[in-house]
């Protein structure tokens, strides 16, 4: 750690782990419910389940997100965060806003959106705070020393997400042009933005872990995110095929979105050359597990198995079936759980000055979560081709076809158990690193 | 070799020129003449039941239009499939509607409501989906 400032990101991460822990306890209770034991109803109903499970999710990333911008903008602009109180501000209102949101939907208080469950009145909260967020940043990073390009990319990143979650807002009375805009949020996000800030903090580390020089990371930081839009942008189409608007899209979306896959490709490659060329041997290996680890589980959960059901065809048959499950779990755990919880491993020594960078307990944890959510994919996924095909081409009721696949939940909940038990092996970690403090400062350097 | 320089304009071309092309498929998939998403036929009742069916978040447990959970029956063809008596019964119940043994929320909607309701099903069930419909399952029509 080299600016004061950077003591912030410790405690937006914190709330991630926090709200991490509470969203696999509703994923429980849907893997649950899907098994056929759903006695929770009377007080959690699955839909409440559900809003909970996927919000928690998105806030905990935004969090990390934001823990790993208040960390990496003040060391690459070399200067102290400009408003260190405003940040605790911030991070308060983010929480506050989070739990009333949460708690809401166990009251039927919701907009019954898919992932945009938040109630009109909130988002506006929500964007005051994140107008805060970017304030800080971007003012840090525009007094800053210099201006590198990976904080600006990572601040393009969060740019866009904060200006791509308007369109969510805009009330149609149709619900085929409600969904249509909904992707311009959920898939311009996690196909789009997002894709710019996890680049934003990879380049970070693999500056910090590999020792390869900054000027070819940032080249291929620039191809890559170049790849990510070029293809994402009008692979939205993939989500248009299918929902009541012209065919067109069937073409676009199923072209572009096939190209999709490069840009993970791409990250993929790059980071483990970039190890491979670097000279550099950090003594951080578990940040560089689960650096690499974020690049390749990505490309398998995002771009492998996205492609699975992207082509029309193909999606003509799985939309809207446990298949995307399948893939949603996988993907969102290896491009942006497993980003958000590299920064933190890489961050937490620096901060506390606890130089825990090699332990079983480590290990452990990125091993069994890793092991434990392939395993949650390959059930949802068998659960998934066996809804597809009895459903969709045995033509059997949906209800029925349910009853056979919930011995499939079976084994997903126990995947999930190994998953959780690693998912705790980690954050009895963060727990043993102890509270940042500024004993941990080093003198100021580069890199 | 590609330089530095190069790869930036290569991110900032293609950003530009995908975004706009998008724009434009856009504006062009909900012109006039291309328009296929059945707006002409949105009534007051309709839009009732939109709000009803987002104020309850239906979609937290079914999809609709391949959209949504995958917890309870896809509902976009479903007054083809059931028919608006069934669907009436079925929203009406003062208790949870669970003939399979998995039970949905038990709303007990007013007359009014369920009329709105399904007249949202109606409207929707309209809209030309691309062929998605041949494959929801089971269509009313059993034989195909
Ligand atoms: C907690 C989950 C849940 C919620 C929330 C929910 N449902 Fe259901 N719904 C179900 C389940 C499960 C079934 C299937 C019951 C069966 O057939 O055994 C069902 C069946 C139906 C059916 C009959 C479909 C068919 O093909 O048999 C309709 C219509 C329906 N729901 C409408 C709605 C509407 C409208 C809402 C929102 C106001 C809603 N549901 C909210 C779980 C839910
Ligand atoms: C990190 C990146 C990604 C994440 C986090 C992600 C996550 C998700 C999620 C959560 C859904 C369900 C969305 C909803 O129904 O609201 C979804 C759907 C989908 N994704 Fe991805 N995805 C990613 C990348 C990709 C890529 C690269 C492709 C294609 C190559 C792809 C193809 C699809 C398709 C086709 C669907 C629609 C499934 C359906 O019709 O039901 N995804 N994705
Ligand atoms: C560890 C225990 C977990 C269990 C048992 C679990 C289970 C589930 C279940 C049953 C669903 C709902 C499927 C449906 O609609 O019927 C779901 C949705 C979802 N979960 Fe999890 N989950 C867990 C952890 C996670 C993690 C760690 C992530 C992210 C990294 C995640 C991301 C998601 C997403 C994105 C969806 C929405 C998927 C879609 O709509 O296609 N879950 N989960
Ligand atoms: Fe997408």
């Amino acid at each position: 750690m080299k600016y004061k400032s950077q003591k912030v990101a410790y405690w937006f991460f914190a709330l991630s782990m926090l709200l991490f822990g509470l969203q696999i306890v509703y994923g429980f209770i849907m893997g649950f419910a899907h098994a056929g034991f759903d006695n929770l109803h009377e007080v959690i109903p699955f839909n409440t389940a559900r809003a909970v499970h996927t919000n928690l999710l998105v806030v905990w990333l935004l969090s990390g997100f934001m823990g790993a911008a208040y960390y990496i903008i003040p060391e690459e602009a070399q200067r102290e965060l400009v408003n260190v109180k405003l940040a605790y501000v911030q991070l308060i209102s983010l929480a506050l806003v989070g739990v009333v949101a949460i708690v809401g939907y166990h009251f039927n208080y919701w907009e019954g959106r898919k992932f945009l469950e938040i109630p009109r009145p909130l988002d506006y909260l929500v964007v005051i705070n994140v107008l805060l967020f970017l304030g800080l940043i971007l003012v840090t990073l525009f007094k800053g020393k210099r201006r590198t390009t990976t904080a600006l990319v990572l601040s393009m990143g969060l740019l866009f997400a904060a200006l791509l979650y308007l369109p969510g807002m805009l009330p149609f009375d149709s619900q085929v042009k409600d969904s249509f805009f909904r992707w311009w949020v959920v898939h311009l996000w996690v196909e789009g933005v997002w894709e710019l800030i996890m680049g934003g903090i990879l380049s970070f580390l693999l500056i910090k872990l590999t020792g390869v020089d900054r000027e070819v990371i940032e080249k291929w930081l620039y191809v890559i995110v170049g790849l990510t839009f070029l293809s994402g942008v009008l692979g939205t189409g993939h989500h248009y095929y299918y929902i009541g608007v012209n065919k067109i899209w069937l073409i676009v979306g199923g072209i572009f979105s096939a190209l999709e896959p490069l840009a993970f490709l791409a990250m993929a490659l790059f980071a483990v050359n970039m190890y491979r060329k670097g000279e550099k041997k950090h003594p951080n290996k578990l940040a560089l597990y689960w650096t690499l680890g974020a690049s390749i589980v990505s490309f398998v959960g995002a771009g492998l198995l996205g492609f699975a059901h992207t082509l029309p065809q193909t999606n003509l048959y799985t939309h809207g079936t446990l298949v995307t499950a399948m893939h949603g779990h996988l993907a969102f755990w290896g491009a942006y759980a497993m980003i958000v919880l590299a920064i933190i491993s890489y961050s937490l020594p620096n901060m506390t000055g606890r130089k825990l960078y090699e332990s079983t307990l480590g290990r452990m944890a990125f091993w069994m979560s890793n092991i434990g959510i392939i395993g949650m994919t390959v059930a949802f996924g068998v659960a998934g081709v066996v809804q597809v095909y009895l459903e969709r081409k045995l033509k059997m009721d949906f209800m029925v076809v349910q009853k056979e696949i919930e011995v499939h939940f079976m084994v997903l909940l126990v995947c999930a158990t190994l998953f959780t038990t690693g998912i705790i092996l980690y954050m009895i970690d963060f727990y043993k690193h102890g509270r940042p403090n500024d004993e941990a400062l080093e003198s100021v350097s580069d890199d | 070799m590609l330089s530095k320089q190069q790869a930036r304009n290569f991110f900032l071309g293609g950003t530009l020129v995908t975004f706009l092309a998008f724009i434009g498929l856009t504006i062009f998939s909900f012109s006039k003449t291309q328009d296929q998403t059945n707006d002409e036929n949105i009534t007051e009742a309709v839009v009732r039941g939109k709000d009803l069916w987002e104020a309850n978040n239906c979609m937290g447990c079914h999809t609709i239009l391949g959209e949504g959970a995958y917890y309870a029956p896809e509902l976009t063809k479903v007054i083809e499939r059931r028919g608006p008596a069934y669907i009436n019964a079925v929203l009406r119940q003062p208790v949870s509607w669970a003939p399979h043994g998995r039970k949905m929320v038990a709303y007990g909607f007013s007359e009014e409501e369920t009329k709105d309701l399904i007249a949202f099903f109606e409207w929707i069930g309209e809209v030309d989906l691309n062929g998605f419909d041949t494959v929801v399952s089971p269509l009313a029509k059993e034989d195909n």
